[in-house]
């Protein structure tokens, strides 16, 4: 049985890597809690608060932590009209936080999730994981059976090609759950009370050319890498559609870090998943994405990058140039999807303006 | 072990590169004992065979391989190649196939990981080559598909395939153990997972089992280095061999899942030594990757025959001039295809 960590003091590093570089963003509409828990790894870190809900509410923040926080209010006034991509009453609203951060890394988590431990019982320094994820290439081009090569006590297998062990620069890292586990409506209702206690001590490159579905709770990413790819959708308040933000964003990523040739990684670091949502309340705002997605996912298995897209942004809006021409029979929300997307694209540019059209990939 | 498959569905089929299988035999009888054993000897080994008693098993030697398939041909077995002979005379639906320098490995609570029932298990349960699941493999108890996976999807695929790991001395190219003498394989990882469609690995041939009635002819023997040994650092079959498998399986829509079982893989020989032989297999890897990249399989190939007729197809024509190895490869293709027509047992089905 699974259980969260308790004694993370001990386990906090002397030295915490990226201190400077790297903004964790957390939104929020409860309480902050949760950062007592995490507070030995977290602390030397700057926090990027995005209060979702209402305004007029105070969150707040544990003593001792630096940070920045907006609610809605303050993203309206940042944004102006262009304020109309970021979502309302959903934790879409995050990706408000990778837009306005100065750093070259994220680190995002949700508010219900805790520090894990792993099977020796140590706790476990998630965002430490994510750092050594993000700062070791990584390997799309052939699979490596021994899983993340760069780790300590691994490497290539034999017959792996030399020319191809020198990696792809990662862009992003994807964390998994122990606990609750990150299901869908329909799988929670039918197993309400499945908890993941399987810790896989691995982390692998995702093939190129593969999806996946990419889950918000427990992410990181190199913002000048890949930023502008990151936009959580339309969401929640006045949309047809809740819970596919994540899943969006990871499509879009997916498909430019392929174009690119830039890395996602998933598997360790776990976090400790502590809330279990209604299901019910999940279905209604899933259902619509159950259906849509059957269209989205060919969609993004056959889109094709031009060329001369060679940057984030301009892979972004051709995304949304083509969502537009074959989502939209779907349904109207993706034309609504579309403009967002641009909207996203043109606030992240003024928000951002110099050198965050620089990539390291190499438009295939 | 699922209750539907039958023991006497499974063959386990084990290349003799070492005569003395004494202390292989007894480590493995606890999961061996209620199977039927193929022991295939190297036909270059000299020694007697040594084998310990109350197994049900059929060995094969020399003698016998060259009756069945003629003495010129035999020679094609030589070394690992000498379990794809078993492969060939097996008649059972599923095989699993492990070096005779494997033993049974455990797990991380320490106990004794039966890699027989969980090949069966990777064999028995649907794959999911479309869309990577990132909590592994779905149909593990305790796990499942993860939110936005499409629903359609979540059927999967029949494996084909199943490809378990190593502990202590993992699979290694000589110049990576070279470099890392002391370093072994102390990490157990508790995932099976599903390598993605178009997705390319080195397969490799140390700890296998897969379905043979459906890809069975597409495990062949037939790229073979030009110093080749008797260490695995010395040969590259088994990865050329994968890459065939995986290209067959990508195009009739059949799976191919890694991870468990782990085995535990004894020491044995001298990296640096293998150095040398191994260089050869190293290089041609440059040319063999992005080729097996690059191809694609007509529609009309609807068998896994078929497909290895028309992977030798292209190897002759694209890689044939570029080294001798690649045409003799392509030719002992397609030798193998007919020698698994007249020899083996039923041709496999078409690909799900």
């Amino acid at each position: 049985m699974a259980e969260p960590a308790t004694a993370t003091q001990a386990a906090a590093p002397a030295v915490p890597q990226l201190k400077d570089e790297l903004d964790i963003v957390i939104p929020t509409i409860r309480n902050l809690d949760f950062l007592e828990m995490w507070r030995p790894f977290f602390q030397p870190y700057h926090l990027i608060i995005v209060q979702d809900g209402d305004p007029s509410k105070t969150i707040k923040v544990p003593d001792g932590f630096d940070y920045e926080l907006y609610n809605r209010n303050d993203i309206n006034r940042i944004l102006g009209p262009k304020a109309s991509c970021i979502s309302f009453k959903d934790s879409a609203c995050r990706c408000f936080g990778y837009m306005v951060s100065k750093k070259k890394y994220i680190f995002t988590i949700d508010d219900d999730c805790f520090v894990a431990k792993d099977p020796s019982g140590k706790a476990i320094n998630a965002l430490e994981q994510h750092i050594k994820n993000l700062l070791s290439p990584s390997t799309p081009f052939f699979f490596n059976t021994l899983y993340d090569p760069f780790r300590d006590g691994a490497d290539f297998v034999r017959g792996y090609p030399f020319s191809l062990r020198e990696g792809v620069p990662t862009a992003v890292s994807h964390g998994l759950w122990l606990n609750i586990p990150d299901y869908d409506a329909p799988t929670q209702l039918v197993k309400p009370l499945e908890r993941n206690t399987r810790f896989v001590d691995a982390v692998l490159t995702i093939p190129k050319g593969t999806l996946f579905p990419m889950c918000g709770m427990n992410l990181a990413f190199d913002r000048e890498l890949i930023g502008p790819a990151m936009y959580f959708g339309l969401m929640g308040d006045g949309q047809p559609i809740g819970r596919y933000d994540d899943m969006w964003a990871g499509w879009c990523t997916k498909v430019i870090c392929d174009h690119l040739g830039l890395g996602v990684k998933t598997g360790l670091p776990y976090i400790y998943h502590s809330k279990a949502s209604n299901p019910f309340v999940n279905l209604r705002k899933e259902y619509k994405g159950i259906f849509w997605q059957e269209e989205i996912i060919p969609f993004f298995q056959q889109t094709v990058l031009p060329k001369d897209c060679t940057t984030v942004q301009k892979c972004y809006i051709e995304l949304a140039k083509q969502v537009k021409e074959k989502l939209s029979k779907v349904d109207p929300y993706f034309d609504k999807l579309a403009e967002a997307m641009v909207t996203w694209i043109e606030a992240w540019d003024e928000l951002n303006p110099t050198g965050s059209s620089v990539t390291n990939g190499k438009a295939k | 072990m699922s209750l539907s498959i039958k023991d006497h569905e499974i063959d386990i089929v084990i290349g003799a590169l070492r005569s003395d299988l004494t202390s292989f035999m007894s480590e493995w009888r606890p999961i061996f004992s209620r199977f039927h054993l193929i022991i295939v000897k190297d036909p270059d080994l000299k020694e007697e065979l040594k084998i310990p008693e109350g197994f049900n098993l059929d060995v094969y030697k020399k003698p016998d391989i060259d009756c069945v398939v003629g003495t010129s041909t035999s020679t094609i077995f030589s070394g690992y190649s000498c379990r794809y002979f078993g492969y060939l005379v097996s008649r059972k639906k599923y095989i699993i196939s492990v070096d005779d320098d494997c033993y049974p490995a455990k797990d991380n609570k320490g106990i004794l990981v039966d890699a027989v029932a969980q090949h069966i298990t990777n064999l028995t349960t649907p794959a999911t080559p479309f869309f990577f699941n990132t909590l592994y493999d779905p149909f593990t108890e305790g796990a499942d598909f993860v939110r936005g996976y499409p629903f359609s999807l979540r059927s999967g695929v029949q494996c084909a395939l199943s490809c378990g790991l190593w502990l202590n001395l993992a699979d290694y190219d000589a110049p990576t153990q070279a470099l890392k003498p002391e370093e072994r394989n102390s990490r157990y990882v508790d995932a099976v997972l599903t390598v993605p469609a178009r997705s390319l690995m080195p397969i490799s041939g140390i700890n296998i089992a897969f379905n043979r009635e459906v890809i069975g002819p597409a495990l062949l023997p037939s790229l073979r280095l030009g110093g080749e040994g008797k260490f695995r650092w010395e040969t590259m079959e088994d990865i050329w061999s994968g890459m065939c498998v995986k290209v067959a399986c990508d195009h009739l829509g059949l799976g191919v899942k890694t991870g468990m079982p782990y085995v535990w893989r004894n020491d044995r020989g001298d990296a640096i030594a293998s150095l040398r032989k191994e260089w050869e297999g190293v290089k041609l890897m440059e040319e063999v990757v992005p080729f097996f990249q690059s191809v694609r399989l007509p529609r009309e190939a609807t068998t896994t025959e078929d497909c290895v007729a028309e992977v030798a197809n292209v190897v002759k024509e694209q890689l044939g001039s570029k080294d001798p190895i690649f045409a003799r490869a392509a030719k002992a293709m397609v030798d193998w295809v007919m020698l698994w027509k007249s020899v083996g047992s039923s041709t496999s089905s078409p690909g799900a």
